[in-house]
């Protein structure tokens, strides 16, 4: 790390761009220089702290274990953000609060949610997957048998392909990073992979793609085309080793990495392999974004390369000048994240952030740099690169070809799908964040 | 063709012939099951037809069915109530247009799928076959796509000609 002495004595980081932003190296070197440029700025002026002393707590013996741990009574704040919290007859979205968490892995309780008409009840122990349809035998698969199948795990982000829809509105809506981009988490996944069970179905080397249905009420269903099954298609079995959340699929869900949400069909009961797509209602009609000249996207499948900035957004207003740390995530459905630049300045200069390892394929991976902030406006904008060589859009670049609303939308609303486009978070001077475009 | 991609055919023609011999690697702990025993699941409907069960419906009975078992969400006439119109719809010019059946659905196919496996809402797949064709029937006929009387049935819906068939673009060809 390049350092200079301050006026005051103390080693500086290097600021590698504009408004203050730092060397990425400068926390992670841990070194006492690092660390004492770091404290050194935040004690100007700071007022001597208040003497220590035992609180109550720390004076009798605690609680007793229960045998699932519930997170502290401080924390129940953290929570999802409700759609439709009566079940009125339409879909309930349930959005993850990114402001209020941290790291690369979303709690499970924590884990978006959407469900057409409800979350089922489901007994595992009367749940079956059958796989038919252009297989040599159709077989069908309690849940105890596929327990004892091979499995494999791995982290991978789930997103709804209408994440983030509120960017395509013509004004920017102030809302939190959770009502923004809510509808994406990410998770490791346990379960058997399809490729394993199809080797015992045989297929049909007329099959072409694979219809994947779940028990839920509207028997949800989409299609999907064979490479993806052969490829890294699971049924997964496990939520970060539990067992599958009710709202994330429970008893299994299929998991396609890096491919729309709604695809990743839970309640999985059902696989057909077939020629041709079903064209079922949310590959034909919901999930085909339409285009300024009328025509609509069709398979679109993919979650292409996206980053944004959690800490700080709207909500979380800076507590004065001095050190912060800017943190946000990002991912993409082609591979693992490569790089991750972030701008102080609204994009006129960036600094390449630190990528928090390991950095694993089709799924969050945590940016991190430090920043100093000086009390002045500022304008945060993160941008990210995957390793295929795809680079995560302007808000700008995804409006020339798909189009923008004439009114504003409703924050829960969905004008259009795919945006996976730069999020920009104003400061304020009173620390304030306010979601701009620029 | 990419490395990823011949990889994926070489799997696949792994699995089509390794898969005509023995079974015996894996585990081996799905049951076998014949078409009698798969037939409560067996509902999707492909565009050409495949899978349209036997049954047929008139627009004039899917109206009575309609206004007993529709007509509280999907409102008078289909014409839109709590829940979403089936009835009508202007062009399609950009994301803000309201998509329906008429302006925007492919494949007339998909309305029989989705009534069959979804509706009524709250109570899915207590529907006949019957009652499905005439539904499907009423909607079409309603926008206009059918001729008030024309029944339809497994042999008459894949024929439907939806407006909207060629108004899409598939985003990405090499994923197909
Ligand atoms: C309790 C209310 C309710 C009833 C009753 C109901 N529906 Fe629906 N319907 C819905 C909801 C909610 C949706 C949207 C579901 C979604 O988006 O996942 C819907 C969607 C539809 C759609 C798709 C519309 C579009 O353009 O997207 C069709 C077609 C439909 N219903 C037909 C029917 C038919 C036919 C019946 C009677 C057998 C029926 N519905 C009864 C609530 C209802």
């Amino acid at each position: 790390m390049q350092s200079k002495r301050s006026k005051s004595g103390w080693l500086e980081p290097e600021v590698v761009a504009g408004n203050g932003l730092l060397d990425r190296r400068a926390f992670l070197r841990g070194g006492a220089a690092a660390a004492g440029a770091m404290m050194g700025y935040t004690f100007v002026g700071s007022a001597a702290a208040e003497p220590l002393a035992d609180d109550p707590w720390s004076k009798v013996p605690g609680g007793i274990s229960p045998p699932y741990e519930q997170r502290s009574r401080y924390e129940e704040k953290v929570a999802r953000t409700l759609s439709n919290p009566k079940g009125e007859p339409r879909t309930q979205h349930a959005r993850t609060p990114h402001h209020l968490i941290n790291g690369t892995f979303t709690p499970n309780g924590l884990h978006f949610t959407i469900v057409h008409a409800g979350t089922p009840d489901i007994d595992p122990d009367k749940h079956r997957l059958l796989i038919h349809g252009l297989v040599k035998r159709p077989l069908v698969f309690t849940l105890d048998a596929l327990h004892r199948y091979p499995m494999v795990s791995r982290m991978s982000f789930v997103e709804c392909g209408g994440n983030s829809a509120p960017f395509f509105s013509k004004e920017p809506i102030q809302a939190s990073v959770q009502a923004l981009h809510g509808l994406v988490s990410c998770a490791e996944w346990t379960g058997v992979r399809l490729s394993t069970l199809l080797e015992e179905t045989g297929i049909d080397p007329k099959a072409k793609w694979f219809i994947a249905e779940g028990a839920d009420a509207p028997a949800l269903s989409r299609s999907v085309p064979m490479t993806k099954a052969l490829d890294d298609a699971m049924v997964a079995l496990y939520q970060n080793g539990e067992r599958i959340m009710p709202g994330n699929g429970y008893p299994m869900r299929l998991l396609l990495p890096g491919w729309e949400g709604n695809m990743n069909v839970k309640f999985l009961r059902r696989i057909q392999l077939t020629d041709a797509p079903a064209m079922s209602y949310y590959e034909a009609r919901t999930y085909a974004p339409v285009l300024p000249n009328g025509k609509a996207y069709q398979f679109y499948f993919l979650q292409e390369v996206k980053s944004f900035i959690t800490h700080p957004s709207p909500g979380l207003t800076l507590k004065g000048p001095g050190f912060y740390e800017i943190s946000g995530v990002a991912y993409s459905g082609n591979g693992r994240i490569s790089k991750v630049m972030v701008s102080a300045d609204g994009g006129q200069s960036w600094a390449q952030t630190a990528l928090q390892e390991p950095v694993p394929s089709k799924a969050f991976t945590r940016f991190r740099t430090p920043w100093r902030w000086d009390n002045n406006p500022a304008v945060l904008q993160s941008h990210a690169w995957d390793e295929a060589g795809n680079v995560q859009p302007t808000r700008a670049q995804i409006v020339a070809v798909r189009g923008e609303t004439t009114k504003v939308p409703p924050v829960t609303g969905f004008p259009s799908q795919h945006y996976n486009g730069i999020t920009t978070w104003a400061i304020e001077r009173n620390g304030e964040v306010k979601h701009v475009y620029a | 063709m990419s490395m990823h991609k011949l990889l994926i055919f070489a799997v696949l023609l792994a699995l089509a012939v390794g898969s005509s011999g023995a079974f015996a690697q894996g585990p081996n702990l799905g049951k076998p099951i014949g078409p009698a025993e798969i037939a409560a699941w067996d509902i999707s409907i492909l565009p050409d037809g495949t899978g349209l069960p036997p049954g047929s419906g008139t627009s004039a009975q899917g109206a009575s069915v309609y206004a007993q078992k529709c007509f509280m969400c999907h409102g008078e006439n289909a014409k839109g109530g709590t829940n979403a119109a089936l009835v009508g719809g202007g062009p399609i010019t950009g994301m803000e247009s309201v998509k329906t059946v008429a302006n925007f659905w492919p494949y007339a196919t998909t309305v029989f799928d989705y009534i069959r496996r979804a509706m009524p809402w709250q109570q899915p797949r207590t529907l006949t076959n019957d009652e499905v064709y005439a539904l499907t029937a009423y909607i079409l006929a309603l926008n206009k796509l059918i001729a008030e009387n024309d029944p339809m049935n497994a042999q008459t819906l894949p024929k439907v000609r939806m407006p909207n068939r060629d108004g899409f673009i598939i985003r990405f060809p090499d994923k197909l």
